[in-house]
């Protein structure tokens, strides 16, 4: 009796049977195995501080796995103080200038200020900063040591890129103790291989 | 079984959801969470908070600008 046949025969039985059960079973594993997230943190001013915290808190609370790589001006998001993050208008058209006080009227106009004129004052960023601030607190909005704090208790992975601490002159001592490690692309790539979601921000 | 209360009320995106997380590990298993919050996004957050960690939405209502959610803690 010629073999080949009947391997062909179990071949498409095997083929039949896994076409049936795998969707099966990999939702079984996608349900047992908990959701992961790792983002890049490269921005260093109070605005973008908010969106990785943001999601990675909230991830965090949905019971995913989150880390974050901070990188470059990120890692002024893992120094001890945070009060020194600021937000500038200059150059970011995006950026509505309503102030946050006095009556309805007022707070409504959106100030156009040219970027020649927000250049040439010293402490514009300063005064757009505290505006900023005032705003977030009337609006509810958690602040940034809050969203970190949220992220601490969480227990999300909170890893510093070594190259950039030395290239800007950090020590470790800098930044909280909470930082997990001081790791490079190598150590970060596979992590965010193995993640459901990996965002660059 | 008493119910454990959240005024999460005046709290933007993310806090709510933030907030709540952090109750309910306060509550037993079985046991509900009522959280009131004036966050419009919360509506929909507050669904997908649930579905998400398994645990069960058991009302969400509305009160003027006032939302009201019951989660009940399934694990």
């Amino acid at each position: 009796m010629d073999a080949a046949p009947d391997t062909a025969l179990l071949d498409d039985l095997i083929k039949r049977r896994l076409d049936e059960l795998l969707p099966q079973k990999l939702a079984e594993l996608r349900e047992k195995k908990p959701a992961s997230m790792t983002i890049i943190a490269t921005k260093g001013t109070l605005d973008w501080a908010y969106p990785p915290f943001i999601l990675a808190s909230t991830a965090a609370a949905l019971d995913w796995n989150v880390s974050m790589f901070f990188t470059f001006y990120g890692l002024q998001l893992l120094l001890k103080d945070l009060s020194h993050l600021k937000v500038s208008p200059l150059g970011n058209p995006g950026m509505p200038m309503k102030m946050p006080f006095g009556p309805d009227w007022f707070r409504g106009i959106n100030w156009n200020i040219p970027n020649v004129i927000e250049a040439g004052i010293p402490g514009f960023e300063s005064l757009a900063t505290v505006l900023m601030k005032q705003t977030i607190h009337n609006k509810g909005v958690a602040s940034i040591p809050e969203l970190r704090s949220a992220c601490v208790e969480a227990g999300v992975n909170l890893i510093g890129c070594q190259m950039t601490v030395d290239l800007f002159g950090f020590k470790h001592d800098d930044f909280i103790p909470e930082v997990k490690e001081y790791v490079g692309a190598a150590t970060f790539l596979p992590m965010a291989r193995d993640a459901d979601v990996s965002l660059f921000i | 079984m008493t119910t454990a209360v959240l005024d999460a009320k005046g709290l933007n995106c993310p806090l709510p959801i933030l907030k709540a997380k952090k109750a309910l590990q306060g509550v037993p298993a079985g046991g509900l969470l009522e959280i009131l919050a004036t966050d419009p996004g919360a509506v929909k957050d507050f669904e997908a908070f649930c579905r998400a960690t398994r645990n069960e939405l058991v009302a969400s209502s509305q009160e003027g600008n006032v939302f009201k959610f019951v989660i009940k803690r399934i694990k």
